[in-house]
C-alpha cells in the first residue's frame, strides 16, 4: 500500500519540476530548443524517476543490512549463535515441507502458524464481540461509564500470561486457556477506543439527532458508529498487535500444536537457527496482520 | 376565538428564567424574558455575543429546559426537541459520512417516514435540494462543497421537515459577506414561499433589519433580558439595493445600532 502511494507523489513531484525546468529553460532558447526539449525530457524524467525510487529505496536496505551485519559479527564471536548463512539455509531445509505430520508433536512449520492463527482469530473476534458493543455503552451513558472505570483500570494493566492460570482452572483444558488469554488482553485496547471516540461526538451531531428525534438505532447507526469507526479500527489494530504478541508466549505454556510450541520445543532440541527462524516469522505475521487491518480501516473511512 | 389567541401568540415566553451551573458557580445567563411571535412571523434576536440570545433560542428549540418561566408552541407547552420546531444551526452540523440528500433525507424520513410512501420521501428530499439551488450536488459530501453550499443544505435539511417554526443560529455568521447577501435574499424568498414563523439569531445589524417584522433587542448578560423591541414595517418584498437609500430602512437601522452602541454598549473585555 504505502509503496504506491510514495510513488504517486514521487511522480506528481516529477511532474512538477519537469514543467518549471521546461518553463526555465524555453525563454533562454526559444528557437533552438525546439525539437530538443522533446528529447531531453524523455530521458530526464526516467533519470529522475529512477533516482527518487532509489531513493525511497535504499533507506530501508541500508536497514536490514546493518541488522544482518551486526548479527554476523555477534554471531562470528559466540559458538552458539548461528549466523545468517546457517540460518538461511535452514530456513529454506523448513519451509520446503511446510505441511508434514509426525504424530501430535511434530508438525510442519505451516500447521503450527496456522494453529496459532487459529487461535489468534478466536480469542480476537471474541474480545471484538463483547468489546466493541461495551465500548459503545460505555461511551454512551455516563453512568456506565463511571461503573466501568475501576474495574478497567484494575485489570487492565495484568499482564496477560497472569491470565493463564485462571482459564487452566475454568476450562480445564489448554487450548480454551490460551484462546482466553487472547481474548482478555485484546479486549481492552477495543473498549477503550471505542469508548473515546463514542464521548468524543461532537454536541452538534447529538443536537441534530435531538431536534430530528431519532430514534436510539439510528443514532447509532448514522452518527455514533460512522463517527467512531476511525478510533474503532484503532483499537482493534491495537488488540491484534497484543493478541499476536501474547499468543507465542501462551503457547510456550501450554504446548500443543503452534508457533509458540514450536519456539520452545526447538530450544529443547536446542536448534537455535529455528528459534531465529520462527521470531521473524512471528514479525512478519504481526506485520502482515496490522498492514491489512490498516487497509480495512483506510477502505471504510468516510474521509 | 381560541384560534385568533393561538396566532398571535403561536410561539410565547413567559417570565422566563435561565441559570447554568458552572465549575465556578451559578451563572444567571436570562431573567425574566416575555415575549411572543405571530404565526408567519419573522423575528430576530439581536445582542451582543454572550447576552444569552442562542440560549433563548435552545430554549424554544427545547434543547434547554429553563429554569423557570414556560414556553408555548401552537398552545402546547414545549417539553422538549422535536421536528416541528426545526434547526439551522451555526455550523451547518452537516453529517460528514452522509451525501447532501442522505442528511436531507436523514430528516425527511423522520418526519414523513410513516405517512409517505419511499418515492414522495425521495421527492421531498431532493425538492428540498431544489428550494436551495443544490439539486447539482446531491451526492457531494459536506467536505467536497463551499461554506456557502453547506449552509443552504442545512437550511434544506431544516424546511424539509415542514417545520411549525424555523430556528436559526446565526445561520450566515461564518459566511463571506457577498455569500451573506446572497443566501440572505434567497432566504427571504424561500421565507415567502413557505410563509413559515422563524426566529433567527444575529449579530449583524443590516440582516437583522433586512429579514426581520419585528426585532428583539436584548441586553448585556449576565441576567440578559429583552430590552426593546422594533418593529419593522418595510413592505415585502425588499430588495437590498432599494432599501440602501430608504429613509425608513437607515432608521430602523439606526435604531438598532443606537440601542446595541449606546444604551447598552458592551465593555471591552
Amino acid at each position: 500500500m504505502s509503496a504506491i502511494s510514495i510513488e504517486k507523489e514521487s511522480l506528481a513531484s516529477i511532474m512538477q519540476k519537469e514543467t518549471t525546468e521546461v518553463s526555465k529553460v524555453k525563454p533562454a532558447n526559444d528557437a533552438v530548443m525546439e525539437i530538443p526539449t522533446e528529447l531531453i525530457k524523455k530521458p530526464g524524467k526516467l533519470a529522475q524517476q529512477t533516482r527518487v525510487f532509489f531513493q525511497w529505496l535504499l533507506p530501508p536496505v541500508f536497514g536490514i543490512l546493518l541488522l544482518l551485519t551486526v548479527w554476523t559479527v555477534i554471531a562470528q564471536q559466540s559458538h552458539n549463535l548461528p549466523g545468517p548463512v546457517s540460518t538461511w539455509n535452514s530456513a529454506v531445509e523448513v519451509f520446503s515441507h511446510p505441511f508434514y505430520r509426525n504424530g501430535p508433536n511434530d508438525q510442519g512449520i505451516g500447521w503450527n502458524i496456522l494453529a496459532s492463527l487459529e487461535r489468534v482469530a478466536l480469542g480476537f473476534s471474541l474480545a471484538a464481540l463483547v468489546g466493541i458493543p461495551m465500548g459503545f455503552i460505555i461511551g454512551r451513558f455516563q453512568f456506565m461509564s463511571r461503573m466501568a472505570a475501576p474495574i478497567i483500570s484494575l485489570l487492565r494493566p495484568v499482564s496477560p500470561l497472569a491470565w493463564l492460570p485462571i482459564g487452566l482452572l475454568v476450562f480445564k483444558a489448554a487450548n480454551p486457556a490460551a484462546i482466553w488469554v487472547i481474548f482478555i488482553s485484546a479486549i481492552w485496547p477495543m473498549i477503550i477506543n471505542t469508548a473515546v471516540g463514542v464521548s468524543k461526538v461532537p454536541e452538534d451531531y447529538m443536537n441534530v439527532a435531538k431536534v430530528l428525534n431519532l430514534s436510539e438505532w439510528k443514532i447509532v447507526s448514522k452518527i455514533l458508529f460512522p463517527f467512531v469507526l476511525p478510533y474503532m479500527m484503532t483499537g482493534v489494530r491495537l488488540s491484534i498487535g497484543v493478541a499476536w504478541l501474547v499468543i507465542v508466549a501462551a503457547e510456550m505454556l501450554t504446548g500443543g500444536v503452534g508457533i509458540g510450541f514450536w519456539v520452545w520445543d526447538e530450544w529443547n532440541n536446542l536448534n537455535v537457527e529455528h528459534i531465529i527462524i520462527a521470531i521473524f516469522i512471528v514479525g512478519i505475521v504481526g506485520l502482515l496482520l496490522e498492514q491489512g487491518l490498516i487497509a480495512v480501516a483506510r477502505r471504510f473511512s468516510y474521509e | 376565538m381560541m384560534e385568533k389567541i393561538l396566532q398571535e401568540k403561536y410561539v410565547q415566553l413567559e417570565h422566563v428564567n435561565m441559570t447554568f451551573q458552572t465549575k465556578k458557580g451559578t451563572f444567571e445567563a436570562l431573567r425574566d424574558v416575555n415575549f411572543s411571535i405571530r404565526e408567519g412571523e419573522f423575528i430576530s434576536i439581536i445582542g451582543h455575543s454572550g447576552c444569552g440570545k442562542s440560549t433563548v433560542l435552545n430554549l424554544i428549540a427545547g434543547l434547554l429546559t429553563p429554569t423557570d418561566g414556560l414556553l408555548f408552541c401552537n398552545g402546547r407547552e414545549i417539553a422538549g426537541p422535536g421536528p416541528e420546531r426545526a434547526v439551522v444551526f451555526q455550523n451547518h452540523s452537516l453529517l460528514p459520512w452522509l451525501t447532501c440528500a442522505e442528511n436531507v433525507h436523514l430528516a425527511v424520513e423522520r418526519v414523513f417516514g410513516n405517512t409517505d410512501s419511499k418515492i414522495q420521501l425521495h421527492e421531498r428530499t431532493h425538492a428540498a435540494l431544489e428550494l436551495v439551488g443544490l439539486s447539482h450536488a446531491a451526492e457531494k459530501r459536506p467536505n467536497e462543497i463551499s461554506g456557502g453550499m453547506k449552509q443552504r443544505v442545512g437550511i434544506a435539511r431544516a424546511l424539509a421537515m415542514e417545520p411549525k417554526v424555523l430556528l436559526l443560529d446565526e445561520p450566515f455568521g461564518a459566511l463571506d459577506a457577498l455569500t451573506r447577501a446572497n443566501l440572505q435574499d434567497e432566504l427571504m424568498g424561500i421565507m415567502a414561499k413557505s410563509g413559515s414563523t422563524a426566529v433567527m439569531v444575529t449579530h449583524d445589524v443590516d440582516e437583522a433589519v433586512l429579514l426581520s417584522d419585528r426585532i428583539v433587542m436584548m441586553t448585556n448578560g449576565p441576567a440578559a433580558t429583552i430590552g426593546e423591541i422594533l418593529p419593522v414595517e418595510l413592505p415585502r418584498p425588499r430588495k437590498r439595493l432599494q432599501l440602501a437609500e430608504n429613509a425608513e430602512y437607515n432608521h430602523l437601522r439606526a435604531e438598532v445600532l443606537k440601542f446595541l452602541y449606546e444604551r447598552h454598549a458592551k465593555k471591552a473585555a
